[in-house]
């Protein structure tokens, strides 16, 4: 009787969508998570486990929808994830637990949409009162966590709950580092965020904001004041392709765009005071989610055209399926195999244009993925007076400078034990993009949970010695 | 959050004296360095040098330029601003040089304080000069006048000092002879071209404080990307302050106006909404 396909989620039509912020996928209603729920086997071997990196036991909080006893699906899905509603929107699902599951496998039959449940009943946890989690046990060591995003917001909330003091250090004036400035309100609503960051906060945590440590609070003062310290700053330094007139006026990163109106509103100028420039015809650089959140922010801003360059095919591109297509929806229009190799200014110094040549793949790289080679003589121009690249981030220089003697490998990276999190430094932990790379936001959470059982560990044999 | 306004003095017509109440600030500032200002909910991240710190509190001197600092220099003693975050950047280079020229120009003689401050400590023979539109404008001339082995003062109109420009005097100082181990400019961008050209023609180090457009302070967007010897720096982590014979200074003045269209439209409905704004 089971359904073979999944049960849609609503949306917001594309034409409604490409002129507001809001929120482009509604979730499940009552009726609607109870359909998809009701999809599940419940099979014994249950594989999507192993695909969650964070191990939420998914049948279990699938089974409690199924049985409408919706507080203990809540409180299996915070058992192992404190950030649910976040995750239940930006997790790649589909190439982790969903990937896994039995019914997928099934000819004719889609997966269990196990994302959109998590969603539906993290909507529900922030509806209600929220429960606290706060262990009796009283560890009474002191933490200091650097950001507060996805891995840092993770360590501390599990932390806490173990009865530690944490204090987060954060740079910005709000909590969620990449959730926040990053990822689109119409993807992820920041009070969203706020609400699940308001959870962590609940469990005792404590968030210093306008914390740059390294240059606000040196390194050595964060040491000598806390038992253990983890650091989870991510790897927030934008790329450039470094081409020609790279520095002409309305060439943007893509983390400059998006904090831009994602953190500081700009799309409300001049309610808000940070203006972001608009083009009628605006070319994004690079095909992964961030270059599709940037395109769908250019969207809505206003622009008609809006294209997305990438030097490989659609097969090698990085974005999640779901992205992508929502960018289609919204009429982002997509060349592929195409490298931008120059930008053309005006007397102004702002981008009018720019040469691109045509690519073909040739023999997989190091990457596995086919190697994008240059067509000789196949260069074109294409006119745009906005450009984004959105080709990757890389580690922030203020770890060379502000963390004397933490060991970084030779990408700028720090250079830590994938299971601990730990460092060379005694009591120094870190995990998240400033270890792996820019990485998604449930790998980030994984390291910072295996990252907070370490630190436990760490600081219980401080008390035995 | 928030920070209290501690102190607050009229310098000038639209120019203010700032003390902001800070913890940390005071313990770990140098000379050089910056720090970011959001006034409030809708406000952005206005960065800003350090004019210097007291125990509890950190100086800066704001010109009203913007909707942003003109909403500051309204700003009343006891009121708070949203957000401080600082010190930011790297700090001076301090180090005994022999004979420094410091050249402060405008609002940017502020910043140059500590930094001479720093450089006088550290034993160096200091000639400042001080150049302002008019002798009103002149900001900070007592300090300096401490500390400075030579102080010469130039205005736009003469009403004050000698009537002309800072490079006239630099020029006038080299031409007599002088001989300067060190250059510190500090003031608008076009200022620090020329006293930077000046520099470049002497082969003398000098050091300018680069203000281009900036969002977060931690080298994070790129937006204050500056092309320094040919190769792109950001000037929140890699400055602010750079040799300024290396600087693209074209790009950097053209980098600075991207916005102006949206500055100024912002400013002009401030004052619509603000009122009558001429006793700033």
């Amino acid at each position: 009787m089971a359904l073979k396909k999944r049960v849609p989620m609503l949306e917001q039509s594309p034409e409604e969508r490409i002129k507001n912020f809001s929120e482009v996928a509604l979730g499940y209603t009552e009726e609607l998570a109870l359909l998809e729920a009701n999809r599940c086997l419940q099979c014994p071997t249950h594989p999507c486990i192993s695909g969650c990196p964070v191990e939420i036991n998914i049948p279990a909080f699938i089974k409690a929808i199924c049985e409408k006893d919706y507080k203990k699906g809540i409180e299996i899905l915070k058992d192992t994830n404190n950030l649910p509603a976040i995750c239940g929107r930006v997790c790649p699902q589909e190439k982790q637990c969903e990937a896994q599951c039995v019914l997928g496998k099934v000819k004719g039959n889609d997966s269990v949409a196990i994302g959109r449940l998590e969603r539906f009943l993290a909507d529900l946890d922030l509806s209600l009162e929220i429960s606290k989690h706060r262990s009796d046990t009283e560890n009474t060591g002191k933490v200091a966590v650097i950001g507060a995003g996805p891995a840092g917001l993770t360590v501390a909330a599990d932390l806490a709950r173990m009865g530690y003091e944490v204090t987060i250090f954060e740079a910005f004036h709000r909590a969620g580092g990449v959730l926040i400035y990053g990822i689109p309100e119409f993807r992820l609503p920041k009070d969203i965020v706020e609400k699940e960051v308001n959870y962590v906060i609940s469990l005792g945590v404590k968030i210093e904001y306008n914390q740059v440590i390294g240059r606000t609070i040196p390194f050595r003062k964060i040491r000598q004041d806390f038992d253990a310290v983890f650091i989870g700053i991510g790897a927030g330094a934008p790329r450039f392709m470094g081409i020609p007139g790279s520095n002409l006026n309305n060439i943007y990163s893509a983390s400059e765009f998006l904090t831009r109106v994602n953190l500081l509103k700009a799309n409300e100028f001049p309610k808000y005071d940070t203006p972001v420039r608009i083009a009628n015809r605006v070319v994004v650089i690079g095909a992964g989610n961030v270059s599709m959140d940037a395109a769908r922010t250019a969207r809505r801003l206003g622009a008609e055209e809006v294209l997305v360059i990438y030097r490989r095919s659609e097969a090698e591109m990085p974005a999640r399926l779901e992205e992508y297509h929502h960018a289609l929806q919204e009429g982002i229009i997509f060349h592929w195999l195409t490298q931008p190799v120059e930008y053309i200014g005006d007397i102004n110094n702002n981008v009018k244009a720019m040469k691109c040549i045509k690519m073909k793949l040739g023999v997989p790289d190091e990457s596995g993925r086919r190697r994008p080679i240059p067509i000789d003589g196949s260069e074109f121009i294409v006119e745009t007076s906005l450009v984004i690249e959105a080709i990757g981030q890389k580690a922030n220089s203020v770890l060379r400078t502000g963390f004397p003697g933490l060991k970084l490998n030779k990408w700028g990276y720090i250079e830590a034990d994938p299971e601990t999190g730990a460092t060379n430094l005694e009591g120094v932990f870190a995990g998240g993009d400033i270890v792996t790379g820019a990485a998604t936001v449930i790998e980030a959470m994984g390291a910072g949970k295996r990252a907070a059982r370490a630190i436990d560990s760490y600081i219980r044999s401080l008390k035995r010695a | 959050m928030a920070y209290k306004i501690l102190k607050k003095k009229r310098l000038a017509p639209g120019l203010y004296d700032f003390l902001i109440e800070h913890t940390t600030i005071p313990l770990y500032a140098r000379p050089g360095q910056f720090l970011i200002i959001r006034i409030d909910e809708r406000g952005e991240r206005i960065p800003i040098t350090i004019a210097g710190v007291q125990e509890n509190s950190v100086r800066i001197i704001v010109k009203c330029v913007g909707k942003s600092t003109y909403k500051l220099a309204m700003m009343k003693e006891g009121e708070h601003v949203l957000d401080v975050v600082g010190p930011l950047g790297n700090p001076s280079e301090i180090d005994c040089y022999g004979r420094v020229c410091v050249i402060g120009g405008g609002v940017g003689i502020a910043p140059l304080l500590p930094i001479t401050k720093a450089l006088k400590g550290a034993s160096n023979h200091i000639t400042a000069i001080l150049g302002a539109a008019t002798a009103e404008f002149l900001i900070l001339e007592e300090e300096f006048r401490e500390l400075s082995d030579e102080l010469i003062i130039t205005t736009d109109d003469g009403t004050i000092g000698k009537k002309g420009l800072v490079t006239h005097r630099l020029e006038e100082l080299l031409n007599a002879g002088e001989r300067f181990d060190r250059i510190w400019a500090i003031g608008p961008t076009v200022m620090m071209k020329f006293v930077s050209a000046i520099a470049t023609r002497q082969e003398i180090p000098c050091w300018v404080s680069l203000n281009p457009i900036m969002v977060d302070g931690t080298g994070m967007c790129g937006a204050c990307r500056v092309e320094i010897d040919g190769n792109m720096k950001f000037a929140c982590v890699d400055g602010p302050e750079f040799d300024g014979r290396f600087v693209n200074w074209n790009e950097l003045i053209k980098r600075q106006h991207q916005y102006k269209e949206q500055e100024k439209a912002a400013l002009e409905l401030f004052k619509k909404e603000a009122g009558d704004l001429s006793w700033l």
